[in-house]
């Protein structure tokens, strides 16, 4: 069971430096959409389920693999924006400092106690890498879209963490699918902002107006 | 039940508000809501209903302890927002108002909030109903600053809910029964496990300090109080804020009883005082008044923090600062929107003579400044006053110290902006647009009341209130 899933999350943590490498926005939506739908499998490799984590899952397969990537590439296509990412941190500096983060991940989980049926699993050092990953695309892209994707990552690490307490406390996890609909909000917004007036290049270092 | 229609009647407000047909009389709904919730709130606090301890909404002696500032706060806006609403009619106001309401009705649950999960819920929903309302104006500017907001704010609130489940996984872990009330939490005391439960008070600080605005946390507030209209600004800083705070009130109650308590005091120290140092700074090179409100909410929110690490006599200022500062807080920001309407900008650079073009505006202003900067005889200056001496009594002589040369900075910058923006002659341009704006009753008396209350407040402190804000302390501290 732990085996299936660690598997998983090995791949979900290979899509984050997928990610960092990505240079043309198609592509880190494409990853982002795949590592949604691992995401979304992942609960059903757990033991017991019900119809609560059935849900939790179709509801992931669906914001994550769907919907977001779909809303994604709509306000790609709206904005007319030219593919390339356009990063602050160059690709091969992102990707040395995702792996280090993987790496501290994995060593910081180990510092942490865990119950026995969590100890084997992945799930603590994956959160924990895909958090820092968005942090990473989130400072370092300057393309709104991407920075989305950060922030997409980041909340697929929240995720993660949250599949430890799924048994006991559902809600709590249940609640976490509320952050998909701040990334909706998010592209949403460009989507609007788009159709209301020209904003060129969806370039957030144009977005230097305001400033102290 | 009158504490989940706290709640309710103002998400019906917000689910009809939309659906009325007429936009000139749409805005009544904001005071008529307004007025229940006040009418609501208040019954409650003065026959405050008895808790069950499971329960995951209650108006608890926090909830009675802070809410009602919140609702009052919200009451006088509504009724500024109807007259605001006529002069801005060229803009269309059907999100406006309905998401008014809403953020009313989920600050209610927020406050009420007694389990981890709900609490989050509650803080993220105020975040994304905030969002058109920073995006009122349509403009370049204010789409800059929402989006700006959003970046961070969202990044808060993610991490708040990544500090929630380690929480969780603290209880879990302590054998917990996966019970996120925070009765049973702090029931759980010691036996949560602690490397989790410091992991958990870390991102829960940074997730809620994000929505207080704490630094350095506090990038997305200039921007958005700078863009946002007035009466926004008013309810961010007055009482979306509060919500964060008494949120890490309820965490540091959990944190305190597994053990935790002393670290938890420390960090809400360093981090108060260094917001309280930024702002200062930042507050000496602003020249955008809107922007200098935004500095100074962020230097109140340090107040907030520090209060909160002094012990109970310290929660208790707190928990009074709360009161004073949204009041005097609204006062500022809906007088300096009148003067950002009448100026067409909020520039020192741009702007000057404002006591002569609007005379009732800026006088409210400088006094709101008097207010804010805790000078006597207004609220502040009794809170602050009850906060210093709550840390000299806990032996935090050194952090006084810095907070009063903190306090000291801010007075200045904010003595230079607003003097530099009411004092002078007026621009021959700003003269003409100044024609168009009339200090109507229904954009004057809303911050004078306001001011009225800081004032009183201060004067006449109602033993009520005091009472309300020990039993409030005494659930967050309770005896072994």
């Amino acid at each position: 069971m732990t085996a299936n899933l660690n598997v998983l999350i090995g791949l979900a943590m290979g899509l984050n430096l997928l990610a960092l490498g990505s240079s043309r926005l198609p592509s880190l939506i494409r990853t982002m959409s795949l590592q949604g739908v691992l995401l979304g499998v992942m609960p059903l490799l757990m033991e017991k389920i019900d119809w609560q984590i059935a849900l939790i899952a179709l509801a992931t397969v669906a914001g994550k693999g769907l919907i977001i990537p779909g809303l994604l590439r709509r306000a790609m296509r709206a904005a007319n924006i030219e593919r390339e990412i356009d990063p602050f941190i160059g690709y091969v500096p992102s990707l040395l400092l995702g792996a280090t983060a993987t790496i501290g991940a994995v060593a910081l989980a180990q510092a942490l106690p865990l119950l026995p049926e969590h100890a084997g699993s992945l799930l603590v050092p994956g959160a924990m890498a895909s958090v820092l990953t968005g942090f990473i695309l989130l400072i370092g892209r300057a393309k709104a879209i991407a920075q989305v994707c950060g922030y997409l990552i980041l909340e697929n690490g929240i995720y993660l963490f949250g599949l430890l307490l799924i048994h006991s406390t559902p809600l709590l996890v249940e609640a976490g699918v509320l952050l998909d609909l701040t990334v909706g909000v998010f592209v949403i917004g460009i989507i609007v902002d788009r159709i209301q007036r020209a904003f060129d290049s969806l370039d957030t270092r144009k977005l230097t107006a305001l400033r102290e | 039940m009158i504490p989940f229609l706290l709640i309710i009647v103002p998400l019906a407000g917000a689910a009809l508000a939309p659906l009325w047909p007429n936009k000139h009389t749409r805005p009544w709904f904001l005071p008529i809501v307004g007025l229940a919730h006040v009418v609501m709130t208040f019954w409650l606090f003065l026959n405050p209903p008895a808790v069950v301890p499971g329960a995951w909404l209650a108006f608890d002696p926090l909830a009675r302890a802070v809410l009602p500032a919140v609702s009052l706060l919200f009451f006088v806006c509504a009724i500024y927002g109807v007259t605001y609403l006529q002069v801005r009619k060229e803009r269309p106001n059907r999100t406006f108002v309905s998401l008014l309401l809403a953020v009313l009705g989920l600050l209610s649950a927020g406050h009420q909030a007694r389990h981890l999960g709900v609490l989050w819920i509650a803080t993220e929903a105020v975040t994304l109903a905030a969002v058109p309302l920073l995006h009122f104006n349509g403009t370049p500017r204010a789409f800059e600053a929402t989006w700006k907001y959003l970046l961070v704010g969202g990044t808060g609130i993610a991490l708040s809910l990544l500090g929630s489940f380690c929480l969780g996984y603290a209880s879990l872990h302590g054998h917990g029964d996966g019970n996120l009330t925070f009765v049973a939490l702090m029931a759980q005391g010691v036996g949560l496990s602690r490397p989790w439960v410091l992991i958990a008070w870390v991102l829960l600080l940074v997730g809620y300090g994000t929505k207080m605005g704490l630094a350095p946390m506090h990038t997305w507030k200039p921007d958005a109080y700078g863009e946002a209209p007035g009466i926004v600004g008013a309810l961010l800083a007055g009482g979306v804020t509060t919500v964060a705070f008494t949120a890490l009130l309820r965490v540091r109650a959990v944190i305190s009883a597994a053990g935790e308590g002393a670290m938890a005091d420390r960090t809400l120290l360093v981090i108060g005082l260094f917001s309280m140092l930024v702002a200062a700074l930042f507050l000496l090179g602003t020249r955008d008044f809107k922007r200098m409100l935004a500095y100074s909410s962020v230097e109140h929110m340090g107040i907030l923090s520090i209060g909160a690490a002094f012990g109970p006599a310290g929660v208790g200022a707190a928990l009074f600062h709360v009161w004073t500062n949204s009041l005097t807080k609204g006062a500022l920001f809906l007088s300096a929107g009148n003067i950002r309407r009448a100026a067409g900008s909020a520039s020192m650079d741009d702007v000057r003579g404002m006591g002569v073009l609007t005379p009732r505006s800026a006088a409210l202003f400088v006094a709101g400044l008097f207010a804010v900067t805790a000078c006597p005889p207004f609220g502040p200056f009794f809170s602050e006053l009850r906060l210093v001496r709550a840390g000299l009594e806990t032996g935090h002589g050194l952090a006084i110290a810095m907070f009063l040369g903190c306090l000291l900075f801010a007075f200045f910058g904010l003595t230079r902006v607003v003097f530099g923006i009411v004092d002078g002659r007026p621009r021959p341009a700003a003269r003409k647009g100044a024609q168009h704006m009339v200090e109507s009753p229904g954009v004057i008396l809303p911050p004078l009341v306001l001011l009225g209350f800081s004032l009183w407040l201060g004067l006449f402190t109602p033993t009520v209130l005091t009472e309300a804000w020990a039993a409030a302390v005494a659930q967050l501290f309770p005896t072994p």
